[in-house]
């Protein structure tokens, strides 16, 4: 899918550069690293707000029409 | 030319009891409105009940072709003119009377289903959804702002409902600010704006179709699921897409059309129309919703001014579905010329002719400018970098956030948990919406802050007729017997049948017009009897009852 392509690409390449090596970490790396941590922490924060049993959840949510 | 005009905004919220998964929307959407009511009467230290709803000149079956559907054979959900017949939902209803929740702050047990709000809101159960109908506003960011309001009172309700479970039983009641449950239905987020009677409506229909096919890009929210069940996974821009069929037409509720034709001005209808635009996603980013608004007004000044880009679509409702089903942006559709263009490409025909109009027109007001300069600003990111709009945009942000889950845990998009994200983005508590929680890290721009969106949900605009209505509700609670958007009933004591005053043109009995008047009055009847004085056209006493 073309989404996938062109979003997908730069998490891919955000990924890559998780590991950053020995040394001296490129501040390029760096930066792209702490961009990955700091949506992990944000991830980590809506894991934690996030109703609990999701599958049910969404079932639950039965609306009657509108406008 | 510009972004300044009369409009508003309406909010069918979606309703949900969390420990009651089948209990009856009515119901709960007046456990919302007959809550917030009361809230508002103990805040106005009220004694009486809540300002009702006056339906007289109500007309949704007039059509903006230039007839009138017969009553017969209209779908029952479009007669919106006359207060709802007691259906055993309603009296179900009544129910919550029984429980002794509102006898505390109202001396009269009453079940309320529709009110006028002290920010000149109107408050009230539609169908089965609760809704907020904001006031009426001259420019964007009041738009914004006082829609923004409609969400603050939604939470309020929320809150206070949590807040007495316990002690009456009843259901906890959570709103959500979207517009599909992924089952079928959809519920809307209307928008209304003012425009010259003179404008043929073809004009309207025609210059109005590929913009509205496309601005989803910039002001869509975004949804899990493809059709109108979610029923083939994947991402899409639109909450509302899959849920339009015809191109333009009447209905709102069926056969959802584009471009909405109910006529119904609620103002004087030789001079003023009212466009109703249903096709708009429930915006919670602040800037999507001013660009929803700015843009649109803008693009109804090039066809008022003849100055829209001539471009028509081939399929306007295929359009819709093709560029809502392609986050990636890079998907085109057919225009009657042969070409094909990107959703973002059709919008920026539309910048382009506000550009060139405006520059003709000698340089546009504030207001305008930030309007054109924020368009552009995000039409170039879209293009380049659209991910770099999470902060800005509402599709944006809900789409940034699900690759975060697909990244790190692999999440395919049927996931129910990618489901979940998508709706949870969308409830209105602070602690529990995901878009709340964007904003509060920081990693979403606001333009107004919680103070300011508090404020305006008690507040009335001060330029529009909105602040008469808002006013009253507020200083002489005790005394409005009903009100709509064109009209304000009172009764008085020393009135035998009290007074109507009329509101025939939006702009009329702002707070430059009568400020003074309304804020020096003793009582309610000093207040009418010095308008009549004043404004005897607009005044009618003795005329209820």
């Amino acid at each position: 899918m073309a989404q996938e392509r062109i979003f997908g690409s730069g998490a891919q390449r955000r990924e890559e550069t998780e590991l950053p090596e020995p040394g001296a970490p490129a501040p390029a790396a760096a930066q792209a690293q702490t961009g990955t941590s700091s949506a992990d922490d944000l991830l980590a924060e809506i894991d934690g707000v996030l109703e609990s049993n999701a599958e049910e959840f969404v079932k639950g949510f039965v609306q009657k029409g509108g406008q | 030319m510009t972004v300044r005009r009369v409009m508003g905004a309406e909010t069918e919220y979606g309703v949900l009891a969390t420990g009651n998964p089948g209990a009856n929307a009515t119901v709960l959407s007046t456990q919302v409105v007959t809550t917030y009511a009361a809230l508002v009467r103990r805040r106005l230290g009220a004694a009486h009940a809540a300002a009702g709803w006056d339906y007289h000149g109500e007309s949704p079956l007039q059509d903006a072709r230039g007839y009138t559907v017969p009553r017969e054979q209209a779908d029952p959900s479009q007669l919106t003119d006359v207060a709802p017949v007691l259906t055993a939902e309603e009296i179900a209803a009544e129910a919550l009377t029984e429980t002794g929740l509102y006898a505390e702050s109202m001396d009269r047990r009453q079940v309320v289903m529709n009110t006028v709000l002290p920010n000149g809101a109107r408050l009230y159960v539609d169908h089965s959804h609760p809704e907020y109908s904001s006031p009426e506003v001259t420019t964007p960011r009041d738009a914004v702002l006082w829609d923004a309001a409609g969400d603050r009172v939604a939470l309020d309700a929320v809150r206070a409902i949590a807040a007495s479970a316990e002690g009456t039983g009843l259901d906890v009641v959570n709103l959500y600010k979207n517009n599909t449950d992924n089952k079928s239905v959809s519920y809307g987020a209307h928008e209304n704006y003012l425009v010259p009677r003179g404008v043929a409506f073809d004009r309207l229909a025609s210059g109005l179709l590929p913009f509205f096919a496309s601005r989803q890009v910039v002001c869509g929210a975004g949804r899990v699921g493809l059709g109108d069940r979610g029923q083939r996974p994947g991402f899409q821009i639109s909450q509302r897409a899959d849920f339009f069929e015809r191109e333009v037409g009447l209905e709102t509720t069926i056969h959802r059309p584009i471009v909405n034709t109910r006529d119904e001005p609620h103002a004087d209808s030789h001079r003023h129309r009212r466009l109703h635009v249903i096709i708009g996603d429930a915006n919670l980013s602040h800037t999507a919703s001013l660009l929803k608004f700015g843009t649109t007004s803008l693009v109804l000044g090039l066809i008022e001014a003849g100055a829209a880009p001539d471009v028509v679509l081939a399929d306007p409702v295929a359009a819709l579905q093709a560029i809502s089903h392609d986050p990636g942006l890079t998907a085109t559709v057919a225009l009657r010329d042969g070409r094909r263009l990107t959703g973002v490409q059709l919008q920026r025909l539309y910048l382009d002719a506000a550009r060139a109009h405006e520059l003709a027109g000698g340089g546009p007001d504030a207001a305008t400018r930030e309007v054109l300069e924020l368009w552009e600003e995000v039409l170039d990111a879209l293009e380049s970098d659209p991910l770099s709009l999470a902060d800005r945009l509402d599709w944006v942000a809900k789409y940034a956030l699900l690759l975060g889950y697909r990244r790190r845990d692999g999440l395919g998009w049927d996931d129910p948990r990618m489901t979940l994200v998508d709706l949870q983005y969308h409830d209105l508590r602070p602690e529990k919406g995901l878009h709340h929680k964007l904003v509060a890290a920081g990693r979403m721009r606001t333009l107004f802050d919680a103070e300011q969106i508090e404020r305006a949900a008690g507040t009335p605009p001060a330029d529009t007729r909105a602040w008469f209505r808002g006013r009253v509700v507020t200083r002489f609670p005790d005394d409005v017997l009903a009100a709509n958007w064109d009209s304000v009933s009172l009764t008085l004591p020393g009135v035998r049948r009290g007074a109507r005053v009329a509101m025939p043109e939006p702009l009329g009995l702002a707070r430059d017009d009568v400020g003074p008047l309304l804020d020096g009055a003793a009582d309610a009847e000093e207040l009418v009897r010095g308008l009549a004085a004043a404004r005897p056209d607009l005044v009618h006493t003795g005329s209820l009852g």
